[in-house]
């Protein structure tokens, strides 16, 4: 029987140590709200994602009562929109009604982010995806909700250099049209490369084709939980290190399996995934980068920094995957610049840089994510930028992604402020030689040659 | 049986667990097991009870045990027994 000490255990995690779910995403097909016309689409897939997602928070919240446990973010995901427009959408404009469609629904469901505005390119463009890509500045523009992402390259498939180079100019775009808001948009816009069909979190999340009509997708956290289990082995060899951290991960993804089923069953909507990333977020004690300090970094960047990541993010793995029935998804540790207050405090005092976040991305999932640079940067800057990105995750076989906001109006030394879960980051400098004639090269990379596996 | 997992931490003072018991009683929450101490002067008890037989639904009978720790100046929680048991037991 359950003593009083895990239980004590189990509610100081939640109420000292941030612990949380933190989202439920459904996954909803959209193929089947094809019409004959943009309109009667939009129509049918207002109607769907209605119908399928309208229980969605309430029954998150209630979840969440009834375990003690708060469930942080409901949310949606649906099919790549460039496959559910393809035959009816002609213009830009058409893209964006759909885009304002999804914005809407997520409204009527109140969830707070819905994703899915998104092109899966990895080796060529259809004409489909190259329209929504083009149309996804506006889209980012006009709406409050909907997020995007473009696939640019995979490890079977290469890298789709046309695609990244369009990009460039895709992200300037972006953070043009949202000034207002510290270039906002550029948040809810990620460039993958393998990206997987199943991720709950945002912005990257989709509903992949090879999904069923609908899932629910967990994502789990709780970097506090970690940060806290390692306070009390300092000193104490690896061996020990890594088996507080693949205890503490097994216990914080039994809760997210718990979430899950619990909604699947409550919801009649089938369980997909757990993701096992660990997901910071701004408030103190909520932070990757502090895990990373805990394991004997002075701050993240230090040399050293991308050993620890490492170690951590396989210990997650290590421990999380036997919690859970099915995981999927990113499952990696996230490191968010301007959503984790510890990478903010080593960006902002010189110890952490891009070249460091970039060598950080090869051993956990994700990638440069939430990086304010100067608004200033060229196109091919960030094409190149992105391109690099993918690079190391079409050769290590795995998830990377791109989301970099060129704050327009600012540069170095200044800082943003993006507000609730999206943070704040000072803007970070960016190397200023150029990569213009590389960029310009059209085609694509060929795939490397441990893809060929047949 | 359908358990659910009490606590109660804070300060302690005269009448704690009979304003819970009674609380439980009015709404048919049967008492499976109960354990408490006392550390650094404060007052923190976990019971185990079976709420199957009570007609309220949970998210109520949670946010009315917090309006009865409010009450004593306690805090209280009720949780389904689950996301220990899942946490903890392999």
């Amino acid at each position: 029987m359950i003593n009083i000490f895990e239980v004590n255990e189990t509610n100081n995690m939640i109420e000292h140590e941030c612990l949380d779910v933190r989202t439920i995403t459904i996954g909803i097909n959209l193929l089947d709200c094809v019409r004959f016309d943009v309109k009667s689409t939009c129509d049918a897939i207002y109607e769907k994602i209605t119908r399928i997602a309208k229980d969605l928070v309430s029954t998150g919240n209630e979840i969440g009562k009834e375990y003690g446990v708060p469930i942080v973010n409901k949310r949606i995901s649906v099919t790549p929109i460039a496959l559910v427009g393809s035959s009816i959408c002609k213009t830009t404009e058409d893209f964006v009604e759909i885009a304002k469609t999804l914005n809407r629904a997520a409204i009527q469901v109140g969830v707070n982010f819905i994703g899915g505005y998104s092109a899966l390119c990895s080796k060529g463009m259809t004409k489909s995806d190259e329209l929504l890509i083009r149309s996804i500045p506006q889209a980012l523009a006009q709406t409050e909700y909907v997020c995007s992402s473009v696939n640019v390259g995979s490890t079977k498939t290469g890298m789709n250099m046309d695609a990244i180079r369009l990009l460039g100019t895709i992200v300037k775009e972006t953070a043009e049209l949202t000034k207002e808001q510290d270039s906002l948009g550029c948040a809810k816009l990620v460039v993958f490369c393998n990206a997987p069909d199943d991720n709950p979190f945002m912005a990257g999340a989709f509903h992949g084709v090879t999904e069923a009509d609908a899932i629910i997708n967990v994502g789990v956290s709780g970097p506090g939980v970690v940060k806290a289990a390692l306070t009390q082995c300092r000193g104490a060899n690896f061996e020990v290190l890594c088996e507080t951290i693949k205890k503490t991960a097994f216990k914080i993804t039994r809760v997210g399996q718990l979430v899950a089923q619990e909604a699947s069953r409550r919801l009649g909507i089938p369980f997909g995934i757990i993701d096992l990333s660990l997901a910071p977020t701004p408030a103190v004690g909520d932070s990757v980068a502090e895990i990373l300090e805990e394991i004997g970094l002075e701050k993240v960047g230090a040399p050293g920094t991308t050993a620890a990541l490492a170690l951590l993010n396989d210990q997650v793995k290590k421990g999380g995957v036997m919690a859970s029935s099915y995981v999927g998804g990113l499952s990696g540790a996230f490191i968010p610049v301007s959503e984790d207050h510890g990478m903010i405090e080593a960006a902002q005092c010189g110890a952490l840089t891009l070249e460091k976040l970039e060598a950080m991305t090869c051993v956990c999932s994700v990638g440069l994510d939430m990086i304010a640079i100067p608004g200033d940067t060229t196109a091919a800057t960030i094409s190149g930028i992105i391109a690099d990105e993918a690079a190391i995750g079409m050769v290590n076989q795995k998830t990377t992604a791109v989301r970099i906001i060129p704050v327009v109006g600012k540069g170095v030394g200044d800082t943003v402020e993006f507000g609730g879960l999206l943070g704040y980051a000072p803007v970070m400098p960016v190397n200023q030689y150029s990569c213009e004639k590389f960029i310009s090269r059209e085609g694509r990379i060929p795939a490397p040659i441990h893809s060929f596996k047949n | 049986m359908k358990k659910a997992i009490i606590t109660v931490v804070g300060k302690d003072t005269v009448g704690i667990i009979a304003r819970v018991c009674s609380y439980l009683a009015e709404n048919t929450v049967n008492i499976l097991d109960i354990s408490q101490t006392i550390v650094d002067g404060y007052f923190n008890m976990m019971m185990i009870v079976d709420i199957s037989a009570s007609e309220k639904k949970i998210s109520t009978m949670v946010t009315e045990l917090e309006g009865v720790g409010n009450d004593l100046g306690v805090v209280i929680h009720m949780q389904l027994e689950e996301i220990f048991t899942k946490m903890h037991r392999i």
